[in-house]
């Protein structure tokens, strides 16, 4: 029999707890260095003028981001009337039904739809609305915009709602009010934190997305508020700044770089808030 | 026509009250159809998410067949298109990047599901990895092609090839500080569903605390870390705009992983709207396709698997 001697066991212990707390913390250096040099080299760049005005052609200095900001919102706001309502609606079913094929099926094709890629979502919205249309425009990127948030509010509405207690709906019913006032009244707004959260981390999700926009909404240099036109949107306009060859362009590509990131960590953080504050507790 | 009889606005009431029973039943009724019809709705989405990716590359799919996988040039002004440089390309970083990114997500999973399951220490990582996962994939590609395509280039020189400092190794690199979130927080979840009475009876029997994760952890959380990998895989395959920032755009099959390449998802981004030609725009449809149903095979698998370890996820 071989013979493991137990200073050398222990010694081997002590080593690997060590490598697993040094790996662990190791992986969080590239994020200090990512939110480092985007403060660092965005916060410069940051200004009154940098959020108020538009951007300039290259050769002018200053411009801003504004009809890039203006654009994330007109596409965020399209996007969560799109899918909001599908998305409350199949989650209420997916808490409600809970066994049979078909509901497995629904439950399969929205962990399908999670799982597609950004950029195929792109050419759909492409293909189902681009092309009829005609144009790139701003409802166009919506629909891609509304598609990957689909998913995450169905899942979030049916997980919230299932861990609410059979016996409200049960003293609701027994009142004799009726199925859809029992969910719409007391099911609903039980679970509604559980919901708001699902929305808030869908918007976080999609408000730094380009890959779908880029031949959806397009980007443009010009304000515009009509959703049949092209639109920009921050992502894709630090995306264009950024592979551009210009040094004017790369510092507007750093500061809206510093805007999208406060946006989206700061509604991750605001969600998370949410969602210790005001929990479904029963 | 004011002498109603008694026993009219008797039937009268009776007609109003089965009325109301009517509504009531009706809207009960009606409301679970709607209920099904949003269900029908996502079944619908998904159904012609596929089907309108097929039909558009239809032109594409009658003209090369099978042999647009295995072909191996990709030029638009000769009409000509083959995907597997973007095959090798996407297979290579993705895989490159998940042996990457294994290093720290394993790590952080035993962090989290062993050693440090509650506490500041967990939330503080558990905080991290979630910023981590937030931060949106253009901004990774940014800092990526200014930040480390410099320190790529140096080390290209030093190991003697052509130093481009984009490239495949650039863009898995970054793939795989992006992936860490997925496959870290599955692991972590499996790693903690290890019943306790296995460890604590290897740690009865005289295992120190790595023979207990070596000998009973991993083994029993084997299948659940390896869905965890496969998610991820997932997620790396159809990355776009990270990947298409640092990866150097060649339509050639790369040589080695310094040389620069191009992905399935990163050529769509580039070229889909220059794409001009229906057969050209089919084939970037078509590489979109397969693209589709290569991470729905992966995610599908993976969550089979998760689901039968009795994960929550």
């Amino acid at each position: 029999m071989r013979e493991f001697p137990i200073r050398r066991r222990i010694l081997a212990d002590k080593t690997f707890k060590i490598i697993i707390i040094l790996l662990s913390f190791a992986c969080i250096l590239p994020m200090f260095f990512i939110i480092f040099f985007i403060t660092s080299k965005g916060i410069s760049a940051i200004n009154w003028k940098f959020l108020t005005q538009l951007p300039k052609p290259v050769g002018e200095t200053g411009g801003g981001i504004l009809n890039a900001i203006i654009g994330t919102f007109i596409l965020v706001i399209i996007s969560i009337l799109f899918s909001v309502p599908l998305g409350v609606f199949a989650g209420i079913f997916l808490s409600e039904y809970r066994k049979g094929r078909f509901v497995y099926f629904t439950r399969l094709s929205i962990e399908i739809l999670q799982g597609i890629p950004s950029i195929v979502i792109g050419i759909i919205a492409y293909t189902w609305v681009v092309v009829p249309m005609g144009s790139f425009s701003a409802l166009s990127g919506a629909v891609a915009l509304g598609l990957m948030m689909l998913p995450v509010i169905v899942t979030a509405t049916g997980e919230t709602l299932k861990l609410i207690p059979d016996s409200l709906r049960e003293a609701s019913l027994a009142l004799g009010v009726s199925y859809p006032r029992t969910i719409i009244k007391v099911i609903l707004p039980a679970g509604l934190s559980g919901i708001v959260t699902g929305v808030l981390l869908s918007i976080a999700r999609v408000a730094g997305e380009t890959a779908p926009l880029l031949f959806t909404a397009f980007g443009s240099p010009f304000m515009n508020l009509n959703i049949l036109k092209p639109v920009n949107s921050l992502p894709l306009m630090i995306f264009n700044y950024a592979t551009s060859p210009y040094s004017e362009w790369h510092t507007l590509a750093w500061g809206a770089s510093f805007v999208l990131v406060v946006l989206v960590l700061g509604l991750n953080l605001f969600t998370k808030v949410v969602t210790s504050k005001w929990k479904v507790q029963f | 026509m004011a002498d109603h009889s008694n026993a009219d606005v008797l039937a009268l009431k009776v007609d109003a009250k089965t009325v109301n029973q009517y509504k009531f039943v009706m809207s009960e009724s009606s409301f679970r159809k709607i209920l099904y019809l949003a269900a029908i709705c996502v079944l619908i989405l998904l159904v012609a998410i596929f089907f309108s990716l097929l039909l558009s590359s239809l032109p594409a799919i009658r003209h090369f067949g099978l042999g647009f996988l295995a072909g191996i040039t990709w030029d638009p002004v000769k009409s000509e298109f083959g995907a597997l440089p973007f095959l090798i390309g996407t297979l290579a970083t993705s895989f490159l990047a998940l042996i990457l990114s294994l290093i720290f997500s394993l790590p952080i999973s035993i962090f989290l599901g062993e050693y440090f399951r509650h506490g500041t220490a967990s939330m503080f990582i558990k905080s991290m990895i979630e910023l981590l996962a937030g931060i949106p994939s253009v901004i990774y590609g940014f800092c990526g092609l200014f930040l480390l395509t410099p320190v790529i280039r140096g080390l290209e020189t030093k190991v003697g090839v052509s130093p481009y400092g984009v490239g495949i190794f650039t863009a898995s690199l970054v793939l795989s500080i992006m992936i860490i979130p997925y496959s870290a927080s599955i692991g972590r979840e499996v790693i903690s569903l290890v019943p306790s009475d296995l460890k604590e009876a290897a740690l009865s029997l005289g295992a120190t605390r790595f023979e207990v994760i070596r000998k009973v952890t991993l083994p029993y959380a084997y299948s659940g870390i390896f869905a965890g990998i496969l998610l991820a895989l997932g997620r790396a395959l159809g990355e776009t705009m990270a990947v298409t920032m640092v990866i150097g755009n060649s339509n050639f099959i790369p040589t080695n992983i310094f040389s620069p390449g191009n992905t399935l998802a990163s050529v769509i981004a580039n070229e889909f709207t220059e794409a001009t030609g229906s057969l050209y725009l089919a084939s970037l449809i078509e590489l979109g396709l397969v693209l589709f149903i290569v991470t729905t095979i992966i995610n599908v698998i993976g969550k089979i698997i998760i689901r039968r370890m009795g994960a929550g996820v």
